[in-house]
């Protein structure tokens, strides 16, 4: 079992990581965590439309995996994608514009929360339909070899998404062609209401991946810097032709599933113990005992983060709706 | 011109694609050297480009169309092969969720140049899973193109059109046209998608039909000059592009139209067509639209159950004769 060994040597590089990283790594945590707590207040206050799936809680998932990729490195995407678009370094103002429905927004308004998607800045896309991004990571890592490039897959999934089919056709694929792809499970414990322990018989989904011949790994998901230090190894991996690595990273979401869920189904002592682990909170802690970071300098890093998210939500705000009749466009590319 | 087969011909178009253009690739079940597809369609052509770019699967459809996908948003040109028109139904999630909508979803900032080959219809008793025709269940989904050729030049130039095509194409063929021959021409040619094409010119009815469908219509319509009946007979070639243009100067002129395909009646593309032809040429109409399909029932396996199911020579005839 190659995947526990793995497990050992990441604790291991954990203690040695550069200094600059950890800033970075606590940079992007909060960078998510201001932009989602903006989307949280623009929602409260009426202006997103449709439903959301905050990545509030999950953010050093998406920090610590982006983190470890190149501008010119995919991602494929959820229905809780911010945090995935704006690690892999979405401009935020159109990001935010996207899920307020206006003409500025990176999909002209015609994707939203669930489908936001910056594909010049490496996302390949963000899908409503849970386990729908695994085959298409598929593809563009094999496109990615097939073009002799280093460009490397990761592909976010939850555990609930890990139940469907796609998920074993796809980490099969990915394995007997030797793609160099990452699958990244968010274990938030729940599928909307529904426990991981009512829909998967083992501890760790992680343990699926041997079927595959996939290293695999179970790390702190509310942790950035061990997110960070597994996905460096599957991205080398990755880069050296090895092939397909999965990381399961536990998590928890801060609030509910969506738009109105208050998730009363979560034990109060569960709720308690995860909502105590806080990733923001960790990641400045590792840095600032790592001295990496001071207190002041965190501080002003955050302070920074959330004049920039303002500013974005201005323009967003600012943004015109599109004109009706724009939703006859882009169905089909003009043929040159 | 060189006489050849609609499945000579359609590999003819597919591996030029594949000289002209290293981006195409084939990816599918079977579709390697150990087979070279289900209708062979695809043999020799691993032996020409190598495994990597006729690339066997598993069998996994969704997740065949979907790395399709994949590949072609990030630069190549994918062609996937689904074995049988029937088992597109394990991959309607990425055919009509993803291909068919990420350009639009995205706001235009990809667009995704797949071509999904499959075969529907019946005529070989191989029963309810393996012979139906739903070419409607796409048409229905905006955002897919869809070629239907029934000969073999037209197989040719439309997969190559298919193969340059920036959309993703559902590419169709029918089991029994698989060796018809044709004389296909020998110099490079391409086929535009949404031009119909005028199989045989007619003065009393128009008939429009699709794949051995439209075979069958040519033979009624030979048949039937002999009676004195004059019948126009439409190739779509395309579904969508739909070329509207044909097919309404055609009833204009005859002022009946009969519509013939292998379809399931309810909701097929005939009712499409129907109601399109009421819409914009209803004056012109001189007598109620004929359809002629498959009862709504799956395909039965037994011959004689089969042959009752599948629209034959003398109900397209009957048809015609019924508004002439
Ligand atoms: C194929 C599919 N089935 C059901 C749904 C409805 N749905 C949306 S999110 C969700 C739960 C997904 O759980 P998980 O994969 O763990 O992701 P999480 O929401 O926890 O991030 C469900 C059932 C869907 N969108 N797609
Ligand atoms: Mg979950």
């Amino acid at each position: 079992m190659r995947l526990r060994s793995l497990n050992q040597e990441w604790k291991m590089w954990t203690m040695s990581a550069k200094k600059k990283t950890l800033v970075d790594l606590y940079t992007q945590t909060i960078k998510i965590r201001k932009f989602e707590e903006k989307v949280w207040e623009l929602f409260g206050q009426n202006l997103v439309p449709g439903t959301l799936h905050l990545y509030l809680g999950q953010e050093a998932v998406a920090a610590g995996v982006t983190a470890a990729l190149k501008k010119t490195d995919w991602i494929q995407s959820t229905h809780r994608g911010h945090g995935h678009v704006i690690g892999k370094g979405a401009d935020m103002n159109s990001a935010l514009a996207e899920l307020l429905g206006k003409k500025t927004g990176s999909c002209k308004g015609k994707g939203g929360s669930m489908h936001i998607t910056q594909f010049d800045v490496g996302v390949l896309g963000a899908t409503g339909v849970v386990a729908s991004g695994l085959p298409i990571a598929v593809g563009a890592a094999l496109s990615a070899k097939m073009r002799g490039t280093d460009e490397v897959v990761v592909c976010f999934f939850g555990d609930g998404a890990s139940n469907n089919g796609t998920f074993g056709e796809s980490l099969n694929m990915a394995a007997i062609w030797n793609l160099p792809v990452i699958w990244v499970i968010e274990n938030n414990l729940y599928a909307m209401g529904t426990p991981i322990q009512l829909t998967c018989p083992s501890q760790n989904i992680a343990d699926r991946g041997a079927g595959y011949c996939t290293p695999s790994v179970v790390v702190d998901g509310n942790n950035a810097l061990e997110v960070y230090e597994a996905s460096v190894e599957a991205v080398k991996r990755a880069r050296e032709g090895k092939g397909p690595s999965l990381i399961e990273c536990k998590t928890y979401r801060m609030r509910g599933h969506s738009r109105f869920d208050q998730a009363k189904y979560r034990p109060k002592e569960e709720a308690e113990h995860w909502l105590n682990k806080d990733a923001v909170e960790i990641i400045k802690k590792i840095a600032i005992e790592q001295g990496a970071l001071t207190e002041k300098e965190a501080e002003n890093i955050a302070k920074n983060l959330q004049k920039d998210v303002d500013k974005a939500a201005e323009f967003a705000i600012k943004s015109e709706l599109p004109e009706p009749e724009d939703a006859l466009d882009d169905v089909f590319a003009e043929v040159a | 011109m060189t006489e050849m087969t609609y499945r000579e011909a359609l590999k003819a178009g597919i591996r030029e694609e594949m000289l002209h253009d290293e981006r195409v690739f084939l990816l599918g079940e079977d579709i390697g050297r150990n087979w070279g597809g289900a209708f062979k369609v695809t043999k020799g052509l691993a032996e020409e480009f190598g495994d990597e770019r006729v690339r066997d699967t598993p069998i996994s459809e969704n997740t065949i169309v979907g790395a399709a996908i994949g590949a072609a948003i990030t630069g190549l040109r994918p062609i996937a092969e689904i074995m049988f028109g029937d088992l597109i139904s394990l991959a309607m999630d990425q055919v009509c969720n993803q291909a068919a909508k990420m350009r639009f979803m995205f706001g235009g900032q990809t667009s995704v140049p797949v071509v999904v080959r499959s075969v529907f219809g019946g005529g070989k008793n191989i029963a309810s899973h393996h012979s139906q025709s739903l070419e409607a269940w796409f048409m229905h989904t905006p955002g897919l193109k869809i070629a239907v050729p029934a000969f073999a030049s037209d197989a040719k130039g439309l997969i190559k059109t298919a193969i340059r095509d920036p959309n993703p194409v559902m590419f169709f063929e029918h089991k029994l046209v698989y060796d018809k021959k044709e004389e296909v021409p020998d110099e490079e040619y391409t086929i535009p998608f949404g031009e119909a094409k005028i199989r045989k010119e007619g003065a009393d009815v128009t008939v429009w039909g699709t794949w051995f469908m439209l075979h069958k219509a040519l033979d009624v319509a030979e048949e039937l000059t002999k009676e004195g009946i004059s019948v126009e007979v439409i190739d779509p070639r395309t579904l969508v592009p739909l070329d509207k243009k044909t097919l309404l100067e055609s009833v204009k002129k005859t002022g009946r139209l009969v519509l013939v395909t292998e379809e399931t009646k309810t909701g097929a593309t005939t009712a499409e067509i129907a109601a399109i032809v009421q819409e914009e040429a209803f004056d012109w109409l001189d007598a109620p639209i004929k359809r002629v399909n498959a009862p709504d029932t799956p395909v039965p396996f037994s011959p004689p159950l089969e042959d009752y199911f599948i629209p034959n020579h003398k109900r397209i005839a009957e048809a015609i004769r019924e508004i002439v």
